[in-house]
């Protein structure tokens, strides 16, 4: 599944948030987005889960135009993990993964074999297997998040869209997420946050700054330690991950000292 | 490259199900629905403020069951045919169409405490009831004499519920947050206008508005059901057909537009289909309270949140819960009738205080 976003604009109670956006994702790719907060990451994204039509330019899967298909076929094409969810009160963890079948059932049609098995890889691929039965309301924050994963790929759509996945976990089980998306052959848009994860995961980034397209292409010749300054106002460096040996992003205050103190500065 | 996010272990799964009743238990507990229904509806034309013998009374029954009423004793005939019957049937499409209601809004503004009432269609429906003997003798005593009461309060809810609309809504789009807010501000309006209109009227016009304003299905007769018959069975039809959205809804908006569902759509749908069910049930009924807010929530927790089971055994129980309050309402004053919104609320309070406190403490386990 290619995704293309061409001059896709976008404005909010009238105010343009995304300006003339042009990215590309290809079959399988990762394509990482980036930026400071308030550059247009989530409204970009939700020209492309169909919460906000774009007021100019084309999301197209696979040539086709998003916002020209019928709610089910677009979400037979591409599924979504959401940055905002609500805990679906009252439905187990099985129910809620088998609400990512909606696309794919006649509103009357029951539950079959195929959905049953569809829900139960889903979990396992998440590690959720044992918690089919259990209430959302008594999960944790992590383990809800996996759920939710869980229901996009029962979509069993070729393009994944994601808005910041790795909010509210733990650097283990970040790693761990960004591992299993990768792994699943699917082509990838996230917004992402944490700029060395972009760096080691994705295979392009795209740098969003004040709704408008910064810098793209592949991760290392993006996010220069001069761009990273330029774009985010911070101090950057780029060297060899001292466990993995690859290169590495790491980011410091514009005030922090060599021995990591922040400087004092009076002011007045 | 990991294939799963296994370094977590998920906590054991309770040995517990999930919901109390799920799966095939869910077929039993509708049957046991249907036949507790059928059971009170026997009740509630078997017991009166007359009493009769068992016997007499089915014994006409029958004889209008099969075409031969005509040759039944007419006194008789009058109280069991055309007063006990039609009222306990009208008592179970009420309950019924109050509780698919209260499920209908509920999803419609995602808030636990919203019942059938929250868009202020029942002020509504009781300013347009009061409104018709109080215009009596004024220039629009024509088009209120025209209406009659259950008409003009159905037409009050219905434009009530369509203000509530165009105010609730942004291009089209609805915003939870404003919907709630806009019916509580139009149902403060009509409850206002409603007092200020009752204090002109005399002390007899009172007496009967005032049985109407509390809720009663005394008086019913079998003209008065076709109606809320059609709106309870085509609206649930059509919720019925939604069931699945709804489900993927419970998430939230943005989720539920990812999975596939036309939420704009199906909010507006949402929003039509409770406030007609809700307006029409309270133009023959009046105001009953809580039935649409208690309803669902017991069923939820009986059989969880999933629609498909959500929306069948809140019919039924809606159903059964009215007959059985009607009955409590005739037979605990005996001859005297009490206003069954008096056993409905008496019996709502209390559980939507302990729903709040229980939400308050988290309520995580029994959801």
């Amino acid at each position: 599944m290619r995704l293309d976003l061409t001059g896709v604009s976008a404005h909010i109670d009238g105010r343009p948030i995304v300006d003339g956006v042009e990215l590309t994702a290809g079959p399988g790719e990762f394509v990482a987005l980036v930026g400071p907060n308030g550059s247009g990451k989530s409204t970009l994204l939700r020209t492309v889960y169909r919460s906000l039509r774009p007021s100019g330019g084309v999301v197209r899967l696979d040539g086709e135009d998003l916002w020209r298909m019928r709610p089910r076929q677009a979400a037979r094409h591409r599924a979504v993990l959401p940055q905002h969810s609500q805990i679906s009160e009252g439905l187990s963890v099985a129910e809620v993964v088998a609400t990512g079948r909606h696309s794919r059932k006649r509103p009357l049609e029951r539950d079959n074999d195929t959905d049953r098995a569809v829900v139960a890889t889903a979990l396992r691929r998440v590690g959720m297997e044992g918690a089919a039965d259990r209430l959302m309301t008594a999960l944790s924050g992590g383990e809800r998040q996996r759920v939710l994963l869980a229901r996009a790929l029962a979509q069993e759509a070729p393009l994944l869209v994601l808005d910041e996945p790795t909010n509210h976990l733990d650097v283990g089980s970040q790693l761990l997420l960004l591992d299993l998306i990768r792994s699943l052959g699917l082509t990838l848009l996230a917004a992402l946050h944490d700029l060395d994860q972009a760096a080691a995961y994705a295979d392009r980034v795209v740098v969003l700054r004040d709704g408008r397209v910064a810098g793209h292409g592949p991760p290392l010749e993006v996010l220069t330690p001069a761009f990273i300054e330029e774009v985010f106002g911070v101090r950057a460096h780029v060297g060899p991950h001292p466990i993995t040996g690859r290169p590495h992003i790491a980011v410091a205050s514009p005030a922090m000292d060599a021995e990591g103190a922040p400087e004092v500065r009076t002011v007045g | 490259m990991a294939d799963t996010l296994t370094h977590v272990q998920v906590r054991p799964a309770p040995p517990r199900r999930p919901h109390l009743v799920s799966g095939p238990a869910t077929g039993v507990l509708l049957a046991a629905l249907v036949a507790g229904l059928v059971a009170a509806l026997v009740a509630g034309i078997s017991v009166g403020s007359v009493n009769l013998p068992l016997g007499q009374v089915w014994g006409i029954v029958w004889a209008h069951l099969s075409g031969r009423g005509a040759q039944a004793d007419p006194l008789l005939s009058q109280v069991v045919w055309d007063i006990r019957t039609p009222r306990a049937l009208l008592a179970a499409l009420a309950g019924a169409g109050l509780s698919v209601a209260g499920v209908a809004l509920q999803a419609l503004v995602r808030n636990p405490l919203a019942d059938p009432y929250v868009l202020g269609v029942s002020s509504a429906a009781s300013l347009g009831a009061v409104l018709v003997p109080a215009l009596g003798g004024t220039a629009l005593a024509g088009l209120t004499g025209a209406l009659g009461v259950t008409g003009a309060a159905f037409a009050a809810a219905v434009l009530s519920a369509l203000l509530v609309y165009v105010l609730a809504q942004r291009s089209g789009r609805l915003l939870d947050s404003w919907l709630v807010l806009t019916g509580v501000a139009i149902g403060y309006l009509c409850t206002a206008a409603t007092t200020f209109v009752q204090l002109q009227l005399n002390p007899t016009e009172l007496q009967g508005m005032m049985f109407w304003l509390m809720g009663s299905v005394a008086g019913a007769s079998w003209t008065d059901l076709g109606v809320p018959a059609l709106l309870v069975v085509s609206c649930l039809a059509w919720l019925w057909l939604q069931a699945r959205s709804l489900n993927a809804l419970l998430a939230g908006e943005e989720a539920a537009v990812a999975i596939g569902v036309p939420v704009a759509r199906l909010r507006i749908g949402l929003l039509v289909a409770g406030s007609l069910l809700t307006a029409t049930v309270v133009s023959v009924v009046g105001g009953i309270g809580f039935i649409g807010l208690m309803v669902p929530h017991m069923v939820r927790f009986v059989v969880g949140a999933d629609h498909r089971r959500v929306l069948p055994v809140s019919l039924l129980a809606g159903a059964l819960f009215l007959v059985l309050v009607d009955l409590a309402a005739r037979i605990a004053d005996r001859p005297n009738e009490l206003p069954v919104g008096i056993f409905t609320t008496g019996l709502g309070v209390p559980f939507f205080l302990w729903l709040l406190r229980r939400r308050a403490r988290g309520g995580s386990d029994a959801t």
